[in-house]
């Protein structure tokens, strides 16, 4: 099985968990499947080519119509490369489970797209505190002063002003999965994901795992939701 | 919202919750943790508020404690809820009885109705659906 997973952000609840309550983000796994694999030998790497969606024929390119048609799929719509698990083999065309990939407890890193936020000032792109509302001030939002004098009389490299903001690839790090649904194929992540509704995801085994302090991580949260 | 997030909140909410109204008088079980020990309060009081929906779905209750107004509000699927029960139906025409808290003594007490009454009126409700549909 593969090290991660294509998904849908459907929008986010909060479920109660022990004596706690969760904030939780709901995604929806639609059925994905293996398209192609990649191979030591003739691409240097080992992975997994996973699809979902629905994606028309005639919208296809013709050379990618072909290895669907070849791993006896229909047109999908997204494709995104992920590792493989030690010692496992696919077939192409077959279809992989959100319960075959992820477990409670488990540690993942969701990548998304974020929100588009347009031409956005330093206050929302960088958290610039601006400056006072009332009391007489009449310069409320701007950045104020971008560098000194003379010295160095130029702006310094990367100062922080307003430009576009969002619309970016973002992954957050060390979720925890707080539930899975095998029959709704859904899976319950705590907190927050980038992205609007409706948009991909890729979930993926966390990174965080590979050090120390995930490791304590993982085993605190395990231990929490193995509890009920 | 999305229906989807509404079927699983489902999941996460009890579904042994006796059915209640604002107007109604409830006695809510809690567990409370003290260190190691777990024991259970009880908050007796008439219901004035029912909002939300899902896991998010909550009710507050009401009473006068040493002449002070206390409210407090219980997620429905609060997992420190121990148990609810209903201890008086109460006739009001609100939803949110908010009028309460301006109110003291004999004036901020609410109308009880009997089980039978509600049954009653349950029946002739019914009967009355059941003339219009044989209309």
């Amino acid at each position: 099985m593969p090290k991660g997973i294509l998904g849908k952000k459907v929008g986010m609840t909060r479920v109660f968990i022990g004596d706690r309550e969760i904030p939780v983000t709901v995604i929806q796994i639609e059925p994905n499947y293996v398209v192609g694999l990649r191979t030591k030998e003739r691409d240097g790497y080992d992975a997994v080519i996973l699809g979902m969606g629905k994606r028309k024929k005639k919208r296809t390119p013709k050379p990618l119509l072909a290895i669907f048609e070849k791993a006896g799929l229909e047109p999908l719509k997204y494709l995104r490369e992920f590792e493989l698990k030690e010692g496992e083999q696919l077939e192409p065309g077959q279809e992989v489970k959100i319960e075959d990939v992820f477990e409670k407890g488990d540690l993942i890193d969701v990548t998304g797209k974020s929100k588009g936020r347009g031409f956005a000032s330093a206050m929302k792109r960088w958290d610039f505190s601006g400056f006072p509302k009332s009391h007489g001030a009449r310069y409320h939002r701007a950045i104020g002063s971008i560098g000194a004098c003379a010295d160095p009389g130029r702006v310094w490299k990367n100062k922080r002003m307003p430009g576009h903001y969002g619309n970016e690839t973002v992954t957050v790090l060390g979720l925890e999965v707080v539930d899975i649904i095998p029959e709704k194929s859904v899976i319950l992540i705590k907190g927050s994901v980038p992205g609007a509704p409706n948009s991909l995801l890729e979930l993926r085994d966390s990174v965080i795992k590979q050090r120390k302090k995930g490791q304590r991580k993982l085993q605190k949260v395990k231990e929490l939701y193995a509890a009920q | 919202m999305n229906a989807l997030i509404r079927e699983i909140e489902e999941k996460y909410v009890p579904n042994d919750i006796p059915e209640f109204r604002p107007g109604d008088t409830v006695r809510v079980h809690v567990k409370v943790k003290e260190r190691n020990k777990e024991r259970i309060q009880v908050f007796e009081g008439v219901v004035i508020r029912v909002k939300g929906s899902g896991t998010g779905k909550t009710f507050t209750v009401r009473k006068v404690s040493y002449g002070v107004g206390i409210e407090r509000i219980f997620p429905f699927a609060c997992p420190s809820i121990d148990k609810i029960e209903v201890v008086k139906r109460g006739k009001v025409r609100r939803a949110k009885l908010y009028y309460l808290r301006e109110l003291k003594g004999k004036a901020a007490k609410i109308r009880e109705i009997k089980e039978w009454e509600i049954m009653k009126r349950a029946k002739e409700s019914e009967a009355a659906k059941r003339e219009k549909e044989n209309k």
